[in-house]
């Protein structure tokens, strides 16, 4: 039984429940085992921006509870992720804030080693479980079905840090996505930014790179974005529709988050998966479904 | 004539004390809001949305709430039995004393037709009901003491509230164990209710020092058997049909075998009229203070439980949600449950500004919806606080008053940020919600606070940016220099300029210079030149995505969006210091 200490960060619970519910049925299908921390606190990704000591206390404070746990940690947010490696590069070097922190989390009663390993799930279904083990578990496959693949930023940069994937010809999400018989396109600026991190710092720049990703991806002819990030997730969702109701003959394209893409396939209820909770309608992805 | 007197007074200044609670419940706001619906709207709209609710079917959600909510506390059961059990103890044992025992001639009088207070049942009901409240007091006390809870911290308010119910409580044992000892007071009884003397009465006083707790100054055991029995026969025409054994009252009787030695001596200094006045005074002052103290959450917190069980943040009248915010600001017991679980905690241990925390914060959103104007240092640590929220909403799920919290947040820093200083949160990941709700605020109100906090972290460097500012190459300048080795990689950067062609932002601009000041390449470049306050003033570093693609392609391994956070980090530190800097070349050592 693979066991982790599941990492839920902010942005899920309140924002993309059905990320959540979708994930653990998918998982729990899979034999993974997800401990909760109720413990954890932010991974410190809102507040690197402007202050290191903060955002740098809130990855190590949790690197340390998990490492206590004993169980490597799962991250469902590519932000998080790498939000929780760059912390884990940082706490390798010697330097006077990592010595700040080592003795904040000593008051705390919290020593880190650096003993823990920081885990995408992304990763996990590829790497541990596998995609011919995943290819099992389908009681569906998708027909001409398009998904434009959204990596995320910090999934996969800066490289060294986050050791995902290639980071200029990734394949584990492409491969993922074709495991459930969609087909994975090509588009033009896949690896690019969705624009959530200058979301509400300059909601312009911001929409316009969402923008030219949705152009793009249309252009490619996908019928559906798949993220693995909430950030990405939001901006494709509530912030595209914030587009869309601004200018309502901007091109469109909802998003599917890759648990409820998987999860239909495996044959979970769309309730669990919480299809109907995305703010863009994707209940027509069910008629892409073919029986086995 | 004391008794009356300050009853009255009590009961009238917390009459009065209620009607301005909720005079203020209806009438003052909690942070922003583009309109301010008048007092009349907002009674009219609670009272339809009362009757509303109640003619509905939420009314079994209402009940359903009453029940499992107020009553059996489920929230904090969730949370943590021990302070569960704690608040029971409190709750019902205090409840129950004041319907029982404060309220006695008029509630259970008129229930019971035997009701007298010293007859059993309701003589060790007294007693345990105390009891109950004592043991929960002392467990508040434990758990706010010695108990080490993280970040849970304890104020005036919440000292005043375990000592005003301490004092009760234990005046109220202590009054009652003096009684039991006291000649004094079993002479009068005597007098009223037996008219004894002599030798009967002598025989009746044997039997209550020897079976009742009374210490006598003048009758000491071993007393003669037929003497006890005789008394006993007199206990049994003449008190017991009004008065239970003194045992029954087992925590006042215990008190009262411990004080025996000095018994005599305190009842000749009158110290059963002593406890009586602490006793009822500290009600009537408990009373009178409720209003304004943490005790409100006794009508507060019910209320609050009880909108959070049917009301519907989406479709409730913006005049509600006001109305209802105002009443959770009351509602908070401060009992930090949601500092326990606040996702940025730690920016509360990095920071050490009390404000960040959820439950710390409404002390100043209090004052603030009063109209009470906090200082400058007060506001931006107030600012900073409600803004260094990364809106997980952990702290709603968790409150055990039903609190929206989430809401009051929202709210609260829309106002501070239109009305208070620049904050340089604004410009990190944590405006993500605020963007996601921009809807909220007009257009135009929207991006004043961002420009604020721009102007803030760039004013003193904006000059340097002037093209036509000579630069003298061979002066050696104060520019800073990054200070961790992985930000110094800018001295490798031979010019190739990758980083600015697969940078997204760069892209989106077809004039990125003027956008964005310096691009990643240009600012790499004055780095090398030791013109990091120059890098500074760039936009450029604000409008980064940090999405690394400047740093996964420079063939030279310039941590490019590495350098572009730390000169952020530079830019925010330097927001408050007032020097001018000319940023000469050569800073660089």
């Amino acid at each position: 039984m693979m066991r982790y200490s599941l990492f839920i960060g902010c942005q899920i619970p309140s924002r993309v429940p059905q990320y959540e519910t979708a994930a653990r049925a998918v998982l729990g299908k899979l034999g993974v085992d997800l401990v909760d921390n109720k413990q954890f606190n932010c991974c410190g990704y809102p507040m690197r921006n402007v202050d290191k000591k903060s955002y740098l206390l809130s990855s190590a404070r949790n690197l340390a509870l998990a490492e206590d746990a004993g169980h490597d940690m799962l991250v469902f947010c590519n932000c998080c992720y790498g939000a929780l490696k760059n912390a884990e590069h940082i706490m390798k070097e010697e330097g006077r804030l990592q010595d700040e922190i080592r003795e904040k989390l000593r008051e705390m009663g919290l020593t880190y080693a650096g003993n823990v390993r920081i885990r995408h799930y992304l990763s996990v279904l590829y790497n541990e479980i596998g995609v011919a083990a995943l290819k099992e578990q389908l009681q569906n496959t998708y027909k001409d079905l398009n998904i434009a693949v959204q990596y995320g930023c910090h999934l996969l940069r800066p490289s060294p840090v986050t050791q995902f994937d290639d980071p200029v010809k990734p394949t584990i999400f492409d491969e993922l996505v074709a495991a459930t018989g969609a087909k994975s396109v090509e588009w033009a600026n896949k690896l690019e930014c969705c624009g959530a991190p200058l979301m509400g710092i300059n909601d312009g720049l911001s929409m316009d790179l969402s923008r030219q990703k949705i152009k793009a991806a249309v252009k490619a002819g996908a019928h559906f974005f798949c993220t693995s990030c909430p950030y990405c997730q939001i901006q494709f969702d509530t912030v595209q529709n914030m587009i869309v109701s601004k200018n309502p003959e901007s091109e469109h394209l909802a998003s599917v988050i890759f648990p409820q893409l998987l999860g239909l396939s495996m044959g979970i209820d769309p309730q669990t998966l919480g299809i109907g909770l995305n703010k863009r309608d994707i209940t027509m992805i069910e008629s892409y479904l073919t029986k086995e | 004539m004391v008794f009356t007197v300050s009853l009255y007074a009590s009961l009238i200044i917390f009459v009065l004390g209620l009607i301005y609670k909720v005079y203020t419940w209806l009438h003052r706001q909690v942070g922003f809001s583009q309109e301010r619906p008048r007092l009349l709207k907002r009674c009219l709209s609670a009272l339809t949305g009362m009757a509303l609710t109640v003619f509905s079917l939420k009314l079994f959600k209402l009940l359903q709430a009453f029940f499992l909510d107020v009553l059996l506390q489920r929230k904090i059961l969730k949370e943590s039995f021990l302070r569960w059990v704690m608040h029971m103890l409190i709750f019902w044992g205090f409840m129950l004393l004041l319907l029982m025992h404060a309220l006695g001639q008029l509630i259970t009088a008129s229930l019971f037709s035997n009701y007298e207070s010293t007859l059993n049942p309701y003589f060790f009901l007294r007693d345990l009901f105390g009891l109950m409240v004592l043991v929960g007091v002392v467990i508040a006390v434990v758990r706010r003491s010695l108990l080490k809870v993280p970040r849970l911290k304890t104020n005036a308010m919440d000292r005043y509230a375990i000592i005003i119910l301490a004092v009760i409580i234990l005046s109220g044992i202590f009054l009652t164990g003096l009684k039991i000892t006291s000649k004094t007071e079993f002479s009068n009884m005597v007098d009223a209710y037996a008219g004894l003397w002599g030798e009967e009465a002598r025989a009746l006083e044997s039997y209550w020092v020897s079976e009742q707790g009374l210490v006598s100054p003048e009758l000491e055991p071993p007393f003669k058997e037929n003497i006890l029995k005789q008394g006993k026969r007199l206990h049994q025409t003449y008190c017991a049909y009004c008065h239970a054994d003194a045992q029954s009252s087992f925590t006042s009787y215990s008190f009262a075998k411990a004080l025996h030695p000095v018994a005599a001596a305190l009842d000749r200094a009158g110290f059963v009229e002593i406890f009586w006045y602490i006793h009822f005074l500290s009600c009537f002052l408990g009373l009178a203070y409720l209003p304004f103290s943490k005790m409100l959450h006794i009508f507060s917190t019910p209320i609050s439980l009880l909108a959070n069980a049917v009301m519907d943040e989406e479709k409730s009248k913006p005049e509600n949600i006001a109305t209802r915010q105002v009443i959770e600001i009351d509602a908070c017991t401060h009992c930090c449950t949601c500092s326990l679980y606040c996702s940025a905690m730690m920016g509360y241990e990095a920071k050490l500004n009390p404000y960040i925390l959820p439950s710390e914060k409404m002390a100043p959103l209090k004052a603030l919806a009063a109209g009470k104007k906090l200082d400058e240092t007060e506001t931006k640590a107030v600012l900073e606080g409600v803004y260094l929220c990364t809106n997980c909403d952990r702290c709603t799920v968790v409150c055990p008053s039903g609190i929206n919290l989430r809401q009051l947040w929202i709210n609260a820093r829309e106002k501070l940020l239109q009305q208070g200083p620049a904050e340089p949160l604004m410009l990190s990941q944590l405006s993500f919600v605020r963007g996601l709700n921009r809807q909220r605020v007009s257009d135009d109100l929207y991006g004043l606070p961002l420009e604020k906090a721009d102007k803030a972290v760039r004013r003193r460097f904006e000059p340097l940016l002037e093209a036509d500012r000579s630069i003298d190459l061979d002066q050696a300048g104060s520019g800073r220099v990054p200070s961790l080795i992985s930000e110094t990689t800018f001295s490798y950067c031979f010019g190739c300029q990758n980083c600015s062609t697969v940078c997204p932002v760069v892209a989106n601009y077809e004039n990125p210079q003027e956008a964005l000041g310096l691009l990643p390449h240009q600012i790499m470049c004055s780095l090398g030149l030791g013109l990091t306050e120059t890098a500074m003033a760039s936009k450029m570093i604000w409008y980064c995505l940090t999405c690394y693609q400047c740093q996964e392609h420079c063939p030279q391994n310039v941590k490019v969006t590495d350098i572009l956070y730390e000169l952020k980090y530079m830019a925010v530190e330097s927001m408050d210091e007032k020097t001018e800097n000319e940023d000469q070349a050569g800073g660089l050592i």
